[in-house]
């Protein structure tokens, strides 16, 4: 029985991404996922919606995807708690200041607007910092959301008969010719399938190299105006980069009730799911290094979620290098929520033929079979 | 965690009725006990106030008992985690505090159960317990008219506290029906034959109140407080004016502390053996957690933990017929105050199920579990993180509302972040 004509594993982020751009070019879409709506990764995260630049291909999906966001914002429902409310990366010492006036500039030669701000500057953008910080560099156009909402709200805005989501469906392997076989063993045809199952996408796509990077994060009370912006350190730039060991930055983000969110935390290799105090209070001590009357702030709930990690850092965006009826969209590590919309648009693009505005190469599938090792 | 005020071979997390029992006997068992408590008192929430008052009755024996022991007392002493294997982490006055423990009986009580019904957000409906603690801290109700609705033994305990304040209590109804009432009345004498004595003395100082069986309350009515209360029952729905409804629909198990533990649940309730041993090796868990029973269950359950976590297994044993006593005791309560399908079913679609994050029923209705409903509409998501809308929509949709994410209860990130493990706050 042919059920449609793309079938997206996971309803994640990602995944409602692509179901909801595939749906709106007219496409018939089931999206399977064996939770609720964004109940895994999406679930988890923090909902940064942040420009990086560790490679001009991480920049080029980041910038473009923010893009579209920026596009969207006026539509969003306000469940989803979209505020453009910037990222604020502070610099402790002179190193770090190169590194602000460095992205400051990247930045600036892009097109996209940077301020570079002094120490009094800084401590006026944020007053709650610790002072004797160097400065910073606020990105304003870089936003927060909630991200099971956006997600939602993916799905529901294509054409009602278009997607058909179905919860509580565990899919146990894709079709090589195309469609899935769900757990009890029903069979659902499809012209195409996503494979959109963030961490649980090797599972389905044998030797995918996609792995599981545990984080952490914290939830407050509602404490209006402690902090305006999105503020991560720039010494993020040195610790997030080690694939090797566990690493802490501070990076807090302002909820648009009021509550703040703290993280963050990368573990490779952890495997158990809970909350684990020695990484938390490493994660909560670097923090209030930042924000030093952090430690009086009463935190309501912690968690902790993996994210689905790629050697290089890009994700995997297209048909996958063995069979070209099972396409991938997964691997966005700590920037599913920022790359989302993109990533849905590129796939779309790719599956109808139509040009895209950023090339597509670099996220290609077939890229780390190319390249093997070399960023492992 | 060489002090030795860390470390302890029992510890005991909450002094109600059974963490006392459970302390007094580990403690005169010869082992080093702790108990601990969130509030400045021993007693809990049932014996609150007896202990400044020097006690009396049964809290006065069971306070004197514990203190006849060497048993460590730490009060105003919030467990919040539990960062390693063997060590809580909890949130005192002199700061944050790691305890260790060989065995550990949780005795953590219960917390009211909530039903939301339209009005329910007025300021003036209160919960009847949350009531009963305003009273015993002197506030005052002269002259207040004050309609009681709910169901169970409380609202008797409630009606006689409140007017002894000087209420003006207008009627007290109770949702289940009077045949249901009359088979646990007579079932008093051979389960419970003290309660007989308890509910004619209620019944003396309530002289002239109406109670009403068969009635509940289906809405609250006000401008911007409570002005007056719509009930039901079989024959009737008519207004009764007052300016406080106090409601209360029994209790729920405290779980959070069980749950992080990854101790089994079943049918809202921690799961124990015969010497109230959970499912993780030396847990145990004792009174409300285990079943709604009152005050003569928690104290033959405490027993019985402390006596098993102390080793003395015999000693324990002898105590078996009094538990089951008490537990058919619970069950004869459970059956007799079941909350009848329109009071589980009160809340209109406008009502507002989650008041931290002010989720409406409507909001809920399209989801089909709780983590959906969570994830998208953030119910439980706020400062009580679904203490009080998870007990609603477990009875409301039958969902599993179960949270086990860290911290227990909201706590300063001080303590969560820098804890120094060692021994202030403990005294005797």
């Amino acid at each position: 029985m042919y059920g449609c004509d793309v079938a997206v594993v996971g309803a994640g982020i990602v995944g409602a991404a692509c179901a909801s751009e595939c749906a709106r070019a007219g496409l018939s879409v089931i999206v399977f996922d064996r939770g609720p709506v964004g109940g895994g990764t999406t679930a988890a995260a923090m909902g940064h919606v942040v420009v990086m630049d560790d490679s001009e291909a991480q920049f080029a999906l980041t910038s473009y995807s923010r893009r579209l966001w920026r596009d969207l914002a006026a539509e969003l429902p306000a469940e989803v708690h979209y505020e453009a409310c910037g990222t604020l990366w502070v610099a402790a010492d002179e190193e770090e200041m190169a590194e602000a006036r460095r992205k400051e500039e990247f930045c600036r030669v892009r097109g996209l607007r940077a301020e570079i701000l002094d120490e009094a500057a800084l401590r006026e953008a944020e007053p709650n910092l610790r002072p004797g910080l160097r400065g910073g560099l606020l990105i304003p156009d870089d936003a927060v959301l909630y991200p099971p909402s956006a997600a939602m709200f993916f799905l529901g805005r294509a054409p009602q008969n278009k997607i058909e989501f179905r919860a509580g469906s565990e899919v146990r392997a894709l079709n090589p010719d195309g469609g899935v076989i769900l757990g009890d063993g029903t069979r659902i045809s499809a012209g195409l399938t996503v494979n959109a199952a963030g961490c649980g996408s090797p599972d389905l796509t044998a030797g995918l190299p996609v792995k599981k990077r545990k984080g952490h994060l914290v939830v407050t009370h509602r404490y209006p105006g402690h902090i305006r912006h999105q503020i991560v350190e720039l010494g993020y730039l040195k610790s997030a980069h080690s694939v090797s060991s566990d690493s802490v930055a501070f990076n807090v983000q302002p909820r648009a009730n009021g509550q703040m969110l703290i993280g963050s935390s990368r573990q490779y290799g952890a495997e158990h799911p809970g909350v684990e105090f020695g990484i938390l209070r490493r994660m909560l001590e670097r923090a209030a290094m930042y924000l030093p009357d952090l430690g009086r702030l009463v935190a309501i709930r912690s968690w902790a979620g993996f994210r689905p990690a790629t050697p290089d850092k890009l994700p995997f965006i297209g048909p996958s290098a063995g069979n070209q009826k099972i396409w991938l969209a997964t691997g966005h590590e700590g920037l599913g929520i920022t790359s989302s919309l993109a990533t849905g648009r590129l796939l779309a693009d790719m599956v109808l033929n139509r040009p895209s505005e950023i090339p597509v190469a670099p996220y290609s599938p077939a890229r780390s079979l190319l390249e093997g090792k070399a960023h492992g | 965690m060489s002090d030795a005020n860390s470390r302890f071979e029992v510890v005991v997390v909450g002094a109600g009725p059974a963490g006392l029992a459970a302390a007094a006997a580990a403690a005169e068992s010869g082992r080093r006990t702790l108990v601990l408590d969130a509030t400045p008192w021993l007693g809990g929430q049932i014996w609150r106030g007896r202990e400044a008052k020097g006690g009396s009755g049964s809290a006065k024996r069971w306070l004197a008992r514990l203190q006849a022991t060497d048993a460590v007392v730490a009060r105003q002493t919030t467990v919040v985690a539990a960062p390693r294997p063997g060590v809580l982490l909890a949130e005192s006055p002199e700061g944050p505090r790691e305890i260790g423990w060989e065995t550990l009986i949780l005795t953590i009580g219960a917390r009211e159960l909530f039903l939301p019904f339209p009005g329910w957000t007025l300021p003036g409906v209160v919960g009847i317990g949350g009531l009963q603690v305003l009273v015993k801290g002197g506030w005052p109700l002269d002259g207040k008219r004050i309609v009681i609705a709910g169901s169970g033994p409380l609202l008797f305990a409630a009606g006689a506290e409140y007017r002894a304040a000087g209420a003006d209590v207008v009627l007290i109804a109770e949702q289940t029906d009077l045949g249901k009432l009359a088979r646990f009345g007579l079932s008093l004498p051979r389960l419970a034959p003290r309660k007989i004595t308890q509910a004619a003395q209620y019944q003396a100082s309530l002289l002239g109140v109406p109670y009403r069986p068969g009635c509940w309350a289906v809405s609250a009515q006000g401008a911007d407080r409570l002005e007056g209360v719509t009930l039901r029952s079989s024959r009737r729905t008519w207004t009764e004016r007052c300016d406080v409804l106090a409601t209360g629909f029994g209790f729920l198990p405290n779980l959070e502390l069980p749950r992080l533990f990854g101790c089994r649940t079943a049918n809202g309730a921690a799961v124990v053996d015969d010497r109230q041993e959970s499912s993780q090796a030396g847990i145990f868990i004792a009174g409300e957690p285990t079943g709604i029973g009152g005050e003569g269950r928690a104290l033959v359950e405490g027993l019985i933990a402390g006596f098993s976590a102390a080793g003395r297994l015999e000693r324990a044993g002898r105590l078996e017929k009094k538990r089951r006593r008490a537990m058919a005791f619970s069950r004869a309560m459970d059956r007799a105050f079941a909350l009848r399908e329109e009071v589980r079913n009160l809340a209109s679609p406008e009502t507002l199920i989650c008041r931290c994050e002010d989720v409406a029923r409507r909001d809920l209705e399209k989801f089909g579990d709780w983590r959906a409903a969570k994830l998208h509409t953030r119910c439980g998501m706020g400062p009580c993180q679904g203490r009080i809308c998870g007990g609603a929509v477990e009875k409301l949709y039958g969902w599993d509302a179960a949270s086990n994410r860290p911290p227990v209860f909201p706590v300063q990130i001080g303590t969560l972040r820098d804890p120094e493990p060692g021994s202030r706050g403990a005294s005797k």
